[in-house]
């Protein structure tokens, strides 16, 4: 039985929460400014409550159960996250407060800049970026900024190898940049003889994923980098991957240019249903006057007896603001909280144990999942979800019939260069007895495709919903309950 | 730390894929970059970073500690308990996207509803499941009517008043799009609607007012719409969601694209974000819309349901030839609104809505009448309204700070000129002792 929506639940008169009666004189209203009618649903906080919490119960979440969705690194979130962002002291202030009244805030923000530099060799961080896309969209900006400055207005061509994540091609695009797409050889690489070939006096620069959608770690990095600056471009790295890297090694030492973090990846941000996210851009030291305004720095030194006065600075040349006010504080906050919890000790544990694990079930998974690059994997890795003695099943299938063994998919369909593609990123915090079976229910599946795969075609049966009617959705487009008259 | 293996699984583990050591995975990294030291804090313990994120927060004086009267595109808002409570279920905040529809209802239901409380509050036919903030999705509205005149159109209008943070913004997304212009930023601030339609001409793509605007003044934007149509252009209109509790829907003005900062809608002032991008259209550009859609749609056995649909619109399917990069949406923001305006319902926003306007009134009425200071807005105005002092605003701030009142926005700081003028913001959290406090520390600004 479906959960009827908040205005099917209305009750017209009912309320919700109070607030207090008016203490101040009356002022009359502008009349012909004011609404006649306010379409929206009335509830008590009862029915408020249940509602959400049988929506809540159709989801499938990481407290539940095992979310192998590879480039997602859906690791758990700690709960002291939670308790972290919501202190008084962050969740009530103001962006726009006297400095001040907000240093509690800034050095948070500043440390947080300091231990992303350190973690990835880059020089400087802004944490404006919203998401990841965004953070990706600025670093693509400041490759245009800083041809701009050199008079290199001619470097409109953007390489992109193409395994790429789809948001690299889309970034330059938006950019005003031309996307020169570079195929990728047998072992999984950046196809060296084809980068050599498409780079000239017109590249900007090549946007790498590094380990690449494959799970792969380049072996040929800082070859790519140096012919890519030898001809005048620049090096993006899209650090969606960043989990498989932390103390294993950092981009800037190996000569990426700039470099955006996906908190909510790499350091534990929830989420969220599809967001917030946050994107924060480190840069190498040439491209330290580009960043996005504003970013955090020391106004006045400290002593021993006094902190330092942070304030906000504006980079020479910044390409702008990208968004309003200071970035996603919220998601700042459960970073630091994350990176402080690990330490110097800790931190390259949490990429050795995500390589371990995503190993571990590439080793387990391979002698019945065909491996298209057969070499050790980073933090993912991917297989083909289909079998020639299995004709009518593909990789959709045994997503769909995951879900009837509560385990959520992994990643399908792409990367773009692998057939019915299966990517699975199983992340650190995963245990072996919950990557045992993980493998059980994959052989599981796989059987099944062989003897009964009718089951598969036609799963997942356990969930709230089945298969849903997409071509019906796109066509009819229904996007809201309540039809204006 | 959050990795539970044990030393025995550990080695287990290694066995298995065949390897004596974890290093050894480590084997395609160039050997002279592998394994850098990382020079961070030792590691503390949840106990330990507790204590010390305490002393952090508690370094600042917050809206709590102070008397605000700061607004300027955050406002201070009284959230519900309802709504964190349920933004705290680990079934929305700890799950992903909703590609997999069949076990994501929950989230895909949320936004479907969201989607739909926001066509209630603008009028509009369609709303997307939100983008990063009022900032980013104004500049959103500038690609779509950008590539709706297939770039042939090059001159975009913004009203001076619209939120300067907004203006910075688009400015900045639109630096890559070749021969586009855009203009209107640098009229006198208090400039009125009318004065951008000398602006208009049919080289115009898209139009942009804020509603209330940025100095909190509502003016009726249906002539200006008239004029942006009659020029074939597009007309955006940047609105604050809580005043739409009380006032017309800016559907009712000929609105293309309503967009808007979520913020007041149940999210905390967290220091600037994570906030709500809101973007609704009219039906006609549906499929020109950046950002998630969740639309209504049946399963295999005809049971009513929700996918994330018009994908093909997107990056990930379209790669260069996509209009927009973004591939995340604010959800658990929009499910913090949507969970806030399903509590207040029609009657609690509207209330909401009135006291904030009543007590903005009650405040200027009581700021006018001290001797020096005067309230420019000559027009009807929500919550918000400019203050000219005596002195430059910024000293003003000083002194109210040392009595423990964040004072307003200092208007010098974006607008040339208006170094003596102050921003001030009234919400349902200031209580009349508070805005007669207020008026008594301006007081002694003439005094001092």
């Amino acid at each position: 039985m479906a959960e009827p929506t908040i205005y099917e639940l209305s009750s017209p008169g009912r309320i919700g929460v109070r607030f207090p009666e008016c203490d101040v004189p009356s002022t009359p209203l502008p009349e012909d400014l004011v609404r006649k009618e306010l379409p929206l649903p009335e509830l008590s906080e009862v029915d408020v409550v249940r509602h959400f919490t049988h929506l809540s119960q159709l989801n499938y979440c990481i407290d539940y159960g095992f979310y192998p969705l590879g480039s997602c690194t859906m690791k758990y979130n700690p709960k002291v996250n939670e308790e972290a962002a919501r202190l008084p002291g962050f969740a009530y202030t103001h962006p726009l407060q006297p400095i001040e009244t907000i240093q509690g805030n800034l050095a948070l923000m500043f440390e947080l800049q300091e231990y992303l530099k350190e973690i990835s060799g880059f020089a400087a961080v802004s944490l404006q970026p919203a998401a990841g896309a965004q953070g990706e969209m600025v670093g693509v900006m400041i490759i245009r900024a800083y041809h701009k400055d050199r008079h290199e207005e001619h470097r409109t061509r953007m390489i992109i190898p193409d395994s790429a994540h789809g948001t690299n091609p889309a970034s330059s695009a938006m950019s005003g940049f031309e996307v020169i797409s570079v195929p990728t050889d047998e072992r999984g690489n950046v196809d060296l003889e084809k980068l050599r070939q498409v780079c000239d006096e017109n590249t900007a620069g090549l946007m790498l994923t590094n380990p690449n959608t494959l799970g792969l770690f380049d072996e040929n990095v800082v070859e790519v980098i140096r012919i890519v600056h030898e001809a005048g471009g620049l090096v993006y790295g899209d650090g969606a991957n960043l989990n498989a890297l932390l103390g294993i090694c950092r981009p800037g030492d190996l000569g990426f240019d700039v470099m955006h973090f996906n908190l909510h990846k790499t350091f534990s941000t929830p989420h969220g249903g599809g967001g917030p996210g946050s994107g924060p851009v480190g840069v190498a030291s040439h491209l330290v006057d580009f960043l996005p305004a504003p970013i955090v720095g020391i106004l006045e030194e400290g002593d021993v007896d006094e902190p330092p006065l942070y304030g906000f600075e504006t980079p020479i040349k910044t390409i702008g603001r990208v968004k309003a006010f200071h970035g996603h504080f919220g998601m700042m906050v459960r970073a630091f909280t994350y990176i402080s919890m690990h330490g110097k000790e800790h931190l390259r544990k949490i990429s050795e144990y995500a390589v371990l694990n995503a190993n571990y079930l590439m080793a387990r998974l391979t002698p019945v999942y065909h491996l298209p690059y057969k070499r050790t994997c980073m933090h993912e890795f991917v297989l083909e979800g289909k079998w020639e003695d299995a004709p009518g099943v593909i990789a959709l299938d045994i997503a769909k019939r995951l879900m009837d063994y509560n385990i959520h998919p992994p990643t399908n369909y792409f990367p773009l260069i692998v057939h019915e593609a299966l990517m699975i990123e199983p992340t650190e915090t995963e245990s072996k007895q919950s990557l045992d079976r993980f493998v059980e229910v994959m052989l599981k599946i796989a059987e099944e495709a062989h003897t009964q795969p009718e089951l598969l075609k036609s799963a997942p049966h356990i969930t709230p919903v089945g298969r849903m009617d997409e071509v019906r959705a796109a066509k009819d487009l229904v996007l809201c309950c309540w039809i204006p008259e | 730390m959050f990795i539970p293996h044990t030393d025995l699984e550990r080695q287990e583990m290694l066995r298995v894929i065949g390897v004596n050591s974890i290093e050894e995975l480590f084997d395609a990294v160039p050997v002279q970059y592998r394994f850098p030291p990382i020079n961070l804090p030792p590691a503390l313990t949840e106990m330990e970073i507790m204590t010390e994120l305490q002393d952090l927060a508690m370094t600042n004086e917050s809206t709590r500690d102070l008397i605000s009267f700061l607004g300027a595109g955050a406002y201070n808002h009284y959230i519900p308990a309802v709504v964190d409570s349920i933004l705290r279920r680990g079934e929305f905040y700890t799950a992903y996207t909703p590609y997999q529809p069949e076990i994501s209802q929950g989230t895909l239901q949320a936004i479907f509803e969201y989607q739909s409380l926001i066509c209630s509050l603008t009028g509009m036919d369609a709303s997307n499941a939100s983008h990063y903030d009022g900032a980013t999705a104004t500049a959103e509205a500038a690609i779509l009517a950008y590539h709706h005149f297939r770039g042939k159109r090059t001159k975009i209008i913004t009203s001076p008043s619209v939120n300067p943070q907004y203006r910075d913004v688009l400015c900045t997304y639109m630096c890559g799009y070749k021969d586009l212009s855009i203009i209107g930023g640098d009229l006198d601030p208090l400039s009125k609607p009318d004065q951008l339609i000398p602006l208009i001409d049919f080289n115009t793509a898209l139009v942009i007012v804020q509603y209330p605007d940025f100095l909190g003044r509502i003016f009726d934007y249906t002539a200006l719409g008239q004029k942006v149509h009659e020029a074939g252009a597009l007309f955006a209109i940047a609105v604050n969601p809580l005043a739409l509790g009380l006032l017309k829907p800016p559907s009712e003005f000929g609105a293309d694209i309503v967009v808007g900062e979520g913020q007041p809608l149940g999210i905390p002032l967290s220091f600037g974000g994570p906030y709500l991008g809101i973007f609704a259209t009219r039906k006609e550009y549906v499929r020109k819309i950046a950002g998630r859609l969740v639309g209504e749609t049946v399963d295999n056995q005809g049971r009513k349901g929700y996918v994330l649909t018009l994908t093909a619109r997107e990056q990930h399917i379209r790669r260069e030839k996509a209009t927009s990069n973004i591939c995340s949406n604010q959800g658990l923001m929009a499910l913090a609104a949507t969970a806030y305006v399903s509590a207040l319902g029609k009657n609690g926003l509207r209330h909401v809505a009135e006291l904030c306007y009543q007590k903005a009134h009650y405040a200027a009425q009581e700021i006018a009448a001290i001797p020096g200071f005067s309230v420019i807005n000559d027009t009807p105005f929500f919550h918000e309204f400019v203050v000219r002092c005596p002195i430059p605003a910024s000293e003003v701030n000083d002194i109210l700070l040392e009595e423990d009142i964040l004072g307003g926005y200092d208007l010098g700081q974006v607008y040339p000129g208006m170094e003596n003028h102050l921003l001030v913001a009234v919400t349902e959290m200031n209580t009349r002792e508070q805005i007669d406090t207020l008026c008594e520390a301006l007081q002694e600004v003439n005094n001092g």
